[in-house]
């Protein structure tokens, strides 16, 4: 019915909707959307090093995006610029940096339009092993460290004074950001991928009053987002990424009607 | 046991200074179990700071901390709820420990909140939030309760209600308290030991040796100690209900 390569994208898609659902609550409960883009721009850098030294693409940036992501802790400890100046400066220097050794490798064709927005013509076999194996880790590691980071993340000092380890938990949570974007940046594309993270989770929001909740309906909407994201880029011919994020903007829009109807209920 | 078994946490000479300024020095003091220590001191003088710094949230401080239990339950002076969060009452009640729904319900019902269960944090109302800090602190029975201005913004008889509520969870807990009060009157009546601050510790007692200090007068005025003295003077008799007075 479907050609291999669409069920393959569909797997993949899941699987990182999966991951991206709760992750992407964390994303917008402690305000780091535009560390998640930080991150993503750096994976520009992460993919050049794939390409230059022949390595797995999901490995190299989740390395160069978790040296990113150290580099800044360091320079938040450091220096005394306002954290989000320091996020701009690493994102945009880390994609400037990517696009100029792009342009030295001329003996490799580059899809830079697949690697911006997504291609699911890419989604390889062994991509879906990485996706599925590191998505399961992802999810695992998330599952040990909630509470310190959930506790954390109403209060810190809450968390630390009835001995939590919230510092632990960021640090470890930070990585997971890294590998995150290292899984889904063939399928959504380095400009999408925090979009994965926030829109389903924003929808989500929405629609809850608990924080389980709204991890369930981030999952539910990242994977109904995949879901009708990919069914369109395959009638349409667009490209994944932004077909997947588009219908993401749909639900939350759909969403936004069960604000009008609870405010309406409250007067 | 040893004396040294019934201690939860103990300061030597502890302080802590940020941006080159010592916010609070030379601080000395042990809370033990079922022992109740409360801090007094005017605005600025380290007492939330020696709180944090027993409870290890200050970590670069000078002279050193013992801590020796894991079990604490904590009740800070400020807190702010983000919106982003959906959090129900029930789900901050099980911020950093699972714990029994029994329990919940026991410790919300003892803070005179059970019936916000289930409403959302952000619609509390100042007093209502505070009710149920205090609760979410004690469910998880705590070896040490560290309160930061515990009532601020309850009601006048649900002030008296939840302090007379701590005392009985010191004795029923047999957990140590380290507690925050501007209110001179309830720390005279409920406490052990006081430790009046100014920067650095002032002076330190039971409250009735706090009271004739000196430099406790000169800090916070003449009427302050006598205030210290009704209370001391509440202890040796008792009035009977025709007015006539009693001697232990």
């Amino acid at each position: 019915m479907f050609d291999d390569f669409f069920i393959r994208a569909l797997i993949a898609g899941l699987g990182i909707a999966l991951v991206t659902g709760p992750l992407g609550c964390f994303v917008v409960w402690r305000r780091l959307s535009y560390f998640g883009d930080t991150l993503s721009h750096s994976a520009l850098l992460g993919v050049t090093i794939a390409y230059s030294f022949e390595i797995n693409i999901a490995l190299s940036v989740f390395l160069i995006s978790s040296v990113v992501a150290l580099i800044l802790i360091q320079l938040q400890k450091k220096t005394n610029l306002p954290g989000d100046a320091l996020l701009g400066l690493l994102a945009h220097s880390s994609l400037a940096v990517g696009l100029v050794v792009i342009g030295f490798l001329t003996f490799i064709r580059f899809d830079i339009m697949g690697l911006l927005f997504g291609d699911i013509l890419a989604v390889t076999t062994d991509d879906l092993l990485i996706i599925w194996t590191g998505g399961a880790l992802i999810l695992l590691v998330l599952k040990f460290i909630w509470k310190p980071l959930f506790a954390s993340t109403v209060n810190y000092e809450l968390a630390e004074a009835e001995g939590l380890n919230p510092d632990r938990a960021k640090a470890i949570f930070t990585i997971l950001m890294a590998a995150v974007i290292a899984i889904s940046i063939k399928m959504v594309g380095l400009l999408l991928i925090t979009g994965m993270l926030i829109i389903p989770a924003a929808m989500a929001r929405n629609l809850s009053d608990s924080p389980q909740k709204m991890v369930l309906f981030s999952i539910i909407g990242g994977l109904l987002s995949v879901l009708l994201g990919l069914f369109s880029s395959l009638e349409f011919n667009t490209s994944s990424g932004p077909s997947i994020i588009m219908a993401a903007l749909v639900l939350f829009i759909l969403s936004l009607l069960n604000i009008k109807q609870s405010i309406k209920l409250k007067n | 046991m040893s004396l040294e078994n019934n201690t939860l946490v103990k300061l030597n000479n502890a302080g802590f200074k940020q941006n080159d300024k010592w916010l609070v020095e030379g601080v000395s003091l042990t809370v033990e179990k079922g022992k109740i220590v409360t801090l007094i001191g005017p605005n600025g003088s380290g007492k939330s700071t020696t709180a944090k710094i027993a409870l290890g949230i200050y970590k670069n401080i000078e002279g050193s901390v013992e801590k020796y239990t894991n079990k604490v339950g904590y009740v800070p002076q400020k807190i702010s709820i983000d919106w982003t969060l959906p959090l129900r009452v029930h789900d901050f009640m099980l911020l950093t420990e699972n714990i029994k729904d029994e329990a919940i319900d026991e410790a919300l019902n003892l803070t005179g909140v059970i019936h916000l269960k289930n409403k959302n944090l952000g619609n509390l109302s100042g007093g209502e939030f505070q009710r149920v800090l205090i609760a979410r602190a004690i469910s998880k029975k705590p070896e040490l309760l560290v309160l930061d201005e515990p009532v601020q913004g309850v009601d006048y008889t649900g002030e008296i209600a939840l302090y007379e509520l701590i005392k009985r969870i010191s004795d029923t807990l047999n957990c140590g308290i380290l507690l925050i009060s501007h209110d001179l009157h309830t720390v005279m009546t409920a406490t052990d030991h006081v430790v009046c601050l100014n920067g650095h510790v002032c002076c330190s007692g039971t409250p009735m040796d706090v009271a004739k200090n000196n430099e406790y007068k000169t800090l916070f005025g003449e009427q302050a100690s006598q205030i210290l003295s009704v209370y001391e003077h509440k202890h040796d008799h008792v009035h009977s209900d025709k007015g006539e007075i009693k001697k232990n």
